[in-house]
């Protein structure tokens, strides 16, 4: 049995996208989308988990990430609880499983993590009481699903067929969560094509079998593509080993003017911030016209309160419940 | 009793040394095989032991457990693992130096023997370290373990880049006539990783280590090899190609053996899904082609030899994310009845398994062990081969858990394990 969807169908956590249903996923982005509206009321607060406790428990610094999580749990009337935790807590003699134990004693009812372990979600979730449900908030180079759900929502409002979509992924797809998320987002959602950019130090072997096809040359990759997906490309991976430089990234990879001037008029470009600005995309790109970049921060919140509210607010209910629930809250 | 005589009558007796397979009797006295063969022999015996529908095999030998002392006693201990190894039929135990202290001075080795004494039922044979601490930056001084009484000398899985070293380590190895026993693996190649690079690492998003690791290291070894004249054991092989270039070596006339781990001819990285931690291990799991390489290369015999790569470990060790976790598998309860399942699934004839068990990895050590020739030493194992049992915390005698068979039903099971004509097991 799936450890994240319960006989029922319904979400008991959220580790990964991959391995959902697409009828699961869209009622996710329908959801989300009831409760996008909760931002742009007077009281943007809404009473779904009233009552209920999240803990985001950071194994990773993430001010950025860990805001959203915690404005979207408070839009809930949840009460939340921010724990940044050492990834080393062993070194003070206690073991993950220690310091979940420590916190479920504290009847939280949800944890959201980040740990840099790929896997550190499912072994939250394995260990977890009964009741209890782990939200992934990024494991290691694994899964970052609520980023994956924002970007297809993001999409979904300016192109909602995905069958006709040629969308492109580039950058540092071997340490990416979120590449890997978004890859089996968009095949779960019926996206024509997906590539993924990059010089082959950044692109893991084997990326075909989850049915991106490689592309090591920009140019190449971006021909008629609907949608250009850049990565944050992690200052450590600049020199050395992966590049030779983070110029030479830009001058190979990096989304100029230029370039963006050779796509498609109506092709949508989306980073999950924060951005390298000269490095994966020029500043002004970033901000043009054409980036849905502000976007995708602002559907986070509605996203991640989609979930947060499958998960625990309304077990049971479906995506026209939780917009009713909102929608009362709002009048 | 060692002065004692026994008789077993009926058994299956298999002797791969001797191309032996068949119903038959087998006599000891005073610990040595007297007679293995059709006939019943002369003479009157203390006891004798009716073992219709029995195998009778030589004492298996491991040619890579950890026992996990010294230094790791939360593990397992040497009485608790030489257990698990006497009731698995392993009657003679290769101990990597990787415990703690590693295996590089006489002083380690003293302590070893005392308490392997006091035990007394088992020949544990260590590879002394090859560099000084296994850290791969001084030779660790192989005549003195060499005469201490270690088998050989290896790296473990400690990583050794350095090529001049290398170079060097095989030289004075050579000297001594010290065979070198070499897990191959590239520590810059191999970096973090913890999982076969492919798809199913990509898809977890495990640090992932390529085939490359092992065979640009096997490369480099075998080039050395070719210079120094060195006798090369490469351990734990993982891979196709590492197959490919052993079989293309031991082609070219160069003095080279390998074994492969058990568990490498059952999982494969397949078996990661769901990140569980009881298949990190490191070589890692690799592909499905990967592994019907290794099972060929063992049942043509160019792999002589199976281990048990035997690595037990506390609950904690695997209670982490899977990069967090330790890698190794228990393995010792496990190896004679997964071989057996080798035969069921048609990979390996039974005197063949049995050969890659006891007298191929005895030719590799260049012992006289590992088979029932008179005057042998009585090591040997009886089993039912047709009894089932299952894999769990109630079965497994080794103080190590972690084994991905937990909950699998295996065929074959030791009714007793004889060494040096006492029997040391008995179910």
């Amino acid at each position: 049995m799936s450890l994240q969807v319960d006989e029922h169908g319904r979400l008991r956590h959220l580790l990964t996208i991959e391995g959902l249903p697409q009828a699961l996923l869209s009622e996710i982005l329908d959801t989300a989308e009831s409760l996008s509206s909760v931002g742009e009321s007077t009281i943007k607060k809404v009473p779904l988990l009233r009552g209920r406790t999240v803990m985001n428990l950071f194994f990773e610094a993430s001010t950025r990430t860990r805001t959203t999580f915690e404005l979207a749990a408070k839009r809930l009337s949840a009460d939340v609880l921010n724990i940044q935790a050492s990834s080393s807590s062993t070194t003070k003699g206690e073991t993950l499983l220690d310091t979940l134990a420590t916190l479920q004693a504290m009847q939280v009812d949800m944890f959201v993590v980040r740990h840099d372990a790929s896997g550190a979600a499912h072994f939250f979730a394995q260990h977890a009481t009964p009741g209890v449900a782990i939200l992934n908030a990024g494991d290691g180079r694994h899964a970052h699903p609520t980023q994956a759900l924002l970007d297809m929502f993001t999409i979904r409002r300016h192109r909602p067929d995905f069958g006709q979509l040629k969308v492109a992924i580039i950058g540092d797809i071997l340490h990416s969560r979120v590449a890997r998320s978004d890859i089996h987002a968009l095949r779960i959602l019926g996206a024509r094509e997906i590539r993924v950019i990059g010089p082959r130090t950044l692109i893991p072997t084997g990326i075909e079998a989850m049915g991106a096809a490689p592309y090591h040359d920009l140019d190449a990759g971006l021909d008629d593509v609907d949608v250009v997906m850049l990565l944050r490309l992690q200052r450590e991976r600049m020199s050395g080993y992966f590049l030779a430089s983070p110029g030479e990234f830009h001058r190979l990879y990096g989304l100029t003017q230029a370039r963006l001037d050779r796509l498609k008029p109506e092709a949508l470009v989306m980073h999950p911030g924060p951005i390298n600005r000269g490095v994966e995309i020029e500043g002004d790109v970033a901000y043009g016209p054409r980036s849905l970049i502000l976007q995708q921060v602002e559907h986070g919140i509605a996203v991640r309160m989609a979930v947060m509210a499958m998960i625990l607010g309304a077990r049971g209910s479906t995506a026209a419940g939780l917009r009713d629930s909102a929608q009362g809250a709002d009048a | 009793m060692n002065g004692s005589s026994l008789l077993i009558c009926g058994a299956r007796i298999i002797d791969p040394a001797n191309g032996f397979d068949g119903e038959g009797f087998v006599s000891v006295r005073e610990g040595r095989i007297e007679s293995c063969g059709r006939l019943r022999p002369g003479g009157d015996f203390d006891q004798t032991l009716g073992a219709e529908g029995r195998w009778l095999m030589p004492g298996l030998i491991d040619l890579a457990g950890r026992l996990r002392e010294p230094g790791q006693s939360g593990k397992g201990t040497l009485r608790s693992e030489s257990r698990a190894a006497l009731a698995g039929g392993i009657t003679t135990l290769v101990l990597p130096p990787d415990t703690r202290p590693a295996i590089d001075s006489p002083a380690v080795l003293d302590w070893l023997r005392s308490r392997v004494a006091e035990l007394g039922d088992f020949e544990l044979l260590p590879l002394g370290a090859l560099t000084r601490g296994l850290e791969g930056r001084v030779l660790a001084e192989m005549a003195a373990l060499s005469a201490a009484g270690c088998v050989g000398v290896s790296q473990a899985t400690a990583p050794l880049d350095d090529s001049l070293l290398m170079r060097r380590a095989l030289e004075y190895a050579a000297t001594l006539d010290l065979s070198v026993h070499i897990v191959p693996m590239s520590g810059a190649l191999a970096g973090n990783g913890c999982a076969h690079e492919g798809a199913v690492a990509t898809r977890l998003g495990l640090p992932a280590i390529p085939v490359a690791a092992e065979t640009t290291a096997m490369a480099q070894w075998l080039a050395l090899a070719e210079t120094t004249g060195a006798r090369l054991h490469f351990g734990r092989l993982s891979s196709a190609r590492a197959a490919t270039m052993l079989i293309q070596a031991q082609s070219a006339g160069l003095p080279v053996t390998a074994d492969v781990a058990m568990h490498a001819l059952w999982l494969s990285d397949a078996d990661l899904e769901g990140f569980d931690p009881h298949c990190h291990v490191i070589p890692p799991l690799r592909e499905a082609d990967d592994r019907e390489a290794l099972r060929h290369a063992v049942a043509s015999g160019a792999i002589g030899a199976i281990c048990s790569d035997h690595q037990p470990h506390e609950g904690d060790a695997k209670t982490n994310p899977f990069p967090l976790t330790e890698p190794g598998i228990s393995g010792l309860d496990t190896l004679l009845s997964l071989g057996l399942g080798l035969i069921d699934q048609g990979v390996i004839e039974p005197i063949d398994l049995v050969a890659r068990l006891t007298s191929g990895p005895a030719r590799i050590l260049r012992r006289a062990s590992g088979s029932l020739t008179p005057g042998a030493r009585a090591d040997f194992v009886l089993l039912d081969p047709q009894a089932r049992w299952d894999v769990g915390p109630q079965t497994l005698l080794s103080r190590g858990r972690n084994t991905p068979f937990l909950g699998r039903s295996l065929r074959g099971r030791v009714l007793g394990t004889w060494f040096s004509g006492r029997r040391v097991f008995e179910r």
